[in-house]
């Protein structure tokens, strides 16, 4: 589980409590604010500059999607650059070359996603299980040195699998010296695998940060369950089996259907540290290959219009899962 | 300092105290199990910190091949003098603790006084203002849009780039303004009726009150300015506004000009007796790097996990 999805829950349980705030309030008129209506236009003012920022940074660039129907060539500007419709869709499907290109990044990324995705439930087990570990002690350094990978950047985490992984770093070091191998194995400068070893690179980093949720989530149990579940003779497996599991069940859902709600957003920092010519194929992912045509290969146009597609069918996704959501839970998780 | 995650239940004078039943060998089994595989999963999150440290002190030509496993070789602290005489690496130091203060101080104010704001029913639009304002959280023009804009605004190469997008950030915004909901309605009308106006209520009355969440704020927001990376891959291209991360990361790919560069860097008086073992190589460097961008982080990890904590749980625990 993503930080990000762990944030955007908190964020989305917060929202549903706004809501549920909002309509309390209507019902009874609220102290602090003028009952009788007079709005403040002063107040407004006062925030007004942040709303610009807001303004600039997130609704402004929509403005941007324009710049998939040029052919936009910085140099020139919009004006002086070539209108030419709908062209980049209509190649992103009848090159074959490119069509090819975009079905690799698309199979990546949701490899990458589903392969997150199935993994999803490894932070509850993680939980669960670490909650039956009776020493605080050891639960404290657990807790401490898991979550520790969460708060390094990618960066950083590339360092660590280039000093151990490389073809001089420790990993290939310890496997020649016990005669092993005879020539360093490429670990890092190979396609193979590539989609496994990633999702490994963020299990280490976010499997003991995504447990956190959880394990706040088990202090909230009612802990009437678990005594009368022990009045009727509930061993230690059972109540883990019968009380902590499906109470935990709602969190572990809300948090599924916002990573399916991200099915397309797997962000590039990740990737982008971790590619290189060998491994290219299998590791860009969206985001990445935005980048890659985008900024490197200076095709702004085609990024845009490849970058407008991935948004428009994420907030489609989200929306779809928050209806369902609506539907199943009877609230929203957005 | 961790949240105590002990899901037992108080026992109750009501229900008769059981006598602790004796393990059952499934469950000793269980035990050592569980015991065992914690651990191993901790050692393997933690061993390529210590990894990366024991490296950074130990005698290079050793570090270089992947000889030094379990603790230092060779100590010496050198490469700690050395690193910092390379170029760029002292100002991308500065500019990183730079837009880490920057960057947090903002972000931390302008949470606090919009998640305020946003509490106040009297405001024209509130709750449409506030709609527009956390709807953002959830879509994204795009990488392109977004850089043309930045770039239209004259923030590529500039420092502030590290800075102005981040200060309004929704979700810290919803945290604040949860927590003020929490707060007495009477604090502010009290200093109403005394006749301070909404600025001095905020600044006044609500600010010095609100620094359990403004931790949490701030000590997120810290750790996201101190590794975020891609502005600067996207952003910039002036190599004075590099940050620590961008540069360790080309470090980490220009292993043979940053054998060259340090050959430059200790062209000085003492480089025709150095050691092999103080000598630098590409591996020393980028490992003594890395520790100075990580330590940071674990120094302050351990002593504010607690808000770390707390920022997760706040309101996420319901589900």
């Amino acid at each position: 589980m993503t930080t990000q999805a762990v944030l955007q829950e908190a964020a989305s349980s917060n929202l549903v409590r706004e809501q549920e705030n909002t309509l309390k309030r209507g019902s009874r008129k609220r102290v602090g604010g003028k009952p009788n209506g007079k709005k403040s236009i002063g107040m407004f003012l006062c925030i007004l500059p942040f709303l610009v920022l807001i303004f600039v940074f997130s609704y402004l660039p929509l403005y941007g999607w324009i710049f998939s129907l040029y052919d936009y060539q910085p140099a020139l500007g919009l004006q002086g650059s070539a209108f030419v419709g709908f062209q980049w869709f209509e190649m992103l499907v009848s090159s074959p070359t490119q069509m090819a290109q975009i079905l690799q990044v698309l199979a990546n990324t949701l490899a990458m996603s589903f392969l997150g995705i199935a993994t999803s439930i490894l932070p509850l087990i993680f939980a669960v299980f670490l909650n039956e570990v009776k020493a605080p002690w050891f639960r404290n350094i657990v807790q401490t040195l898991t979550t520790l990978p969460n708060f390094i950047s990618w960066v950083l985490v590339y360092m660590i699998a280039f000093s151990l992984f490389s073809s001089s770093g420790l990993v290939n070091s310890v496997l020649t010296d016990s005669g092993i191998i005879t020539t360093p194995v490429k670990f890092l400068d190979s396609g193979d695998h590539v989609w496994i070893t990633m999702l490994l690179w963020s299990l280490w980093k976010g499997l003991g940060w995504g447990a956190i949720i959880y394990l706040a989530a088990i202090t909230g149990i009612d802990p009437a369950l678990y005594e009368s579940a022990r009045i009727d003779g509930a061993g230690r497996f059972q109540l883990m089996r019968f009380i902590t599991i499906p109470q935990l069940m709602p969190t572990y859902v809300v948090l599924l259907m916002l990573s399916v709600a991200n099915l397309l957003n797997n962000g590039m920092d990740q990737y982008y540290v971790f590619q290189n010519a060998f491994n290219m194929q299998h590791i860009q992912v969206l985001d990445l290959y935005v980048y890659n045509v985008g900024l490197t290969g200076n095709n702004l146009s085609l990024a845009t219009a490849i970058g407008m597609l991935k948004s428009l069918i994420s907030v489609i996704l989200l929306l779809t899962v928050n209806l369902i959501a609506k539907r199943a839970r009877g609230t929203s998780i957005i | 300092m961790a949240i105590a995650t002990d899901a037992r239940p108080q026992r109750t004078t009501t229900v008769p105290r059981r006598k602790r039943v004796r393990r059952t060998k499934g469950q000793k089994a269980f035990a050592v199990f569980n015991y065992a595989m914690f651990a191993i999963f901790a050692l393997i999150c933690a061993y390529p910190f210590y990894y990366l440290i024991i490296n950074s002190v130990s005698a290079n030509n050793l570090s270089a091949l992947g000889d030094v496993r379990f603790w230092p070789i060779g100590f010496h602290l050198s490469n700690y003098g050395q690193v910092f005489q390379l170029q760029g690496l002292t100002l991308a130091t500065a500019v990183s603790v730079a837009r880490t203060v920057l960057g947090t101080a903002g972000t931390v104010l302008v949470s606090a006084f919009l998640g305020f704001m946003f509490t106040q029913e009297r405001m024209w639009g509130r709750a449409f203002w506030y709609r527009f304002t956390v709807i953002t959280m959830y879509f994204s023009a795009g990488l392109i849009p977004v850089f043309l804009i930045i770039k239209g605004l004259g923030l590529t190469n500039n420092f502030w780039v590290y800075v102005i997008p981040y200060l309004v950030q929704p979700f810290n915004i919803i945290l604040v303004k949860t927590f003020v909901e929490s707060m007495p309605r009477s604090l502010q009308e009290a200093a109403e009726i005394d006749g301070a106006n909404i600025l001095q209520v905020f600044f006044r009355v609500y600010l010095p009150n609100m620094t359990p969440i403004l931790a949490t704020v701030a000590i997120f927001s810290a750790v996201a300015q101190w590794n975020m990376f891609q502005d600067t891959l996207i952003y910039i291209t002036d190599q004075s506004l590099y940050t620590l991360q961008y540069l360790l990361y080309m470090f980490i790919n220009q292993a043979n000009s940053l054998a060259t560069a340090a050959q430059n860097a200790a062209g000085g008086s003492l480089s025709s007796i150095a050691s092999a073992a103080t000598s630098q190589t590409s591996t020393s460097i980028q490992m003594t790097v890395a520790v100075v961008v990580v330590l940071p982080i674990i120094f302050i990890y351990p002593l504010f996990q607690r808000f770390f904590v707390k920022g997760i749980m706040l309101g996420a625990v319901k589900g």
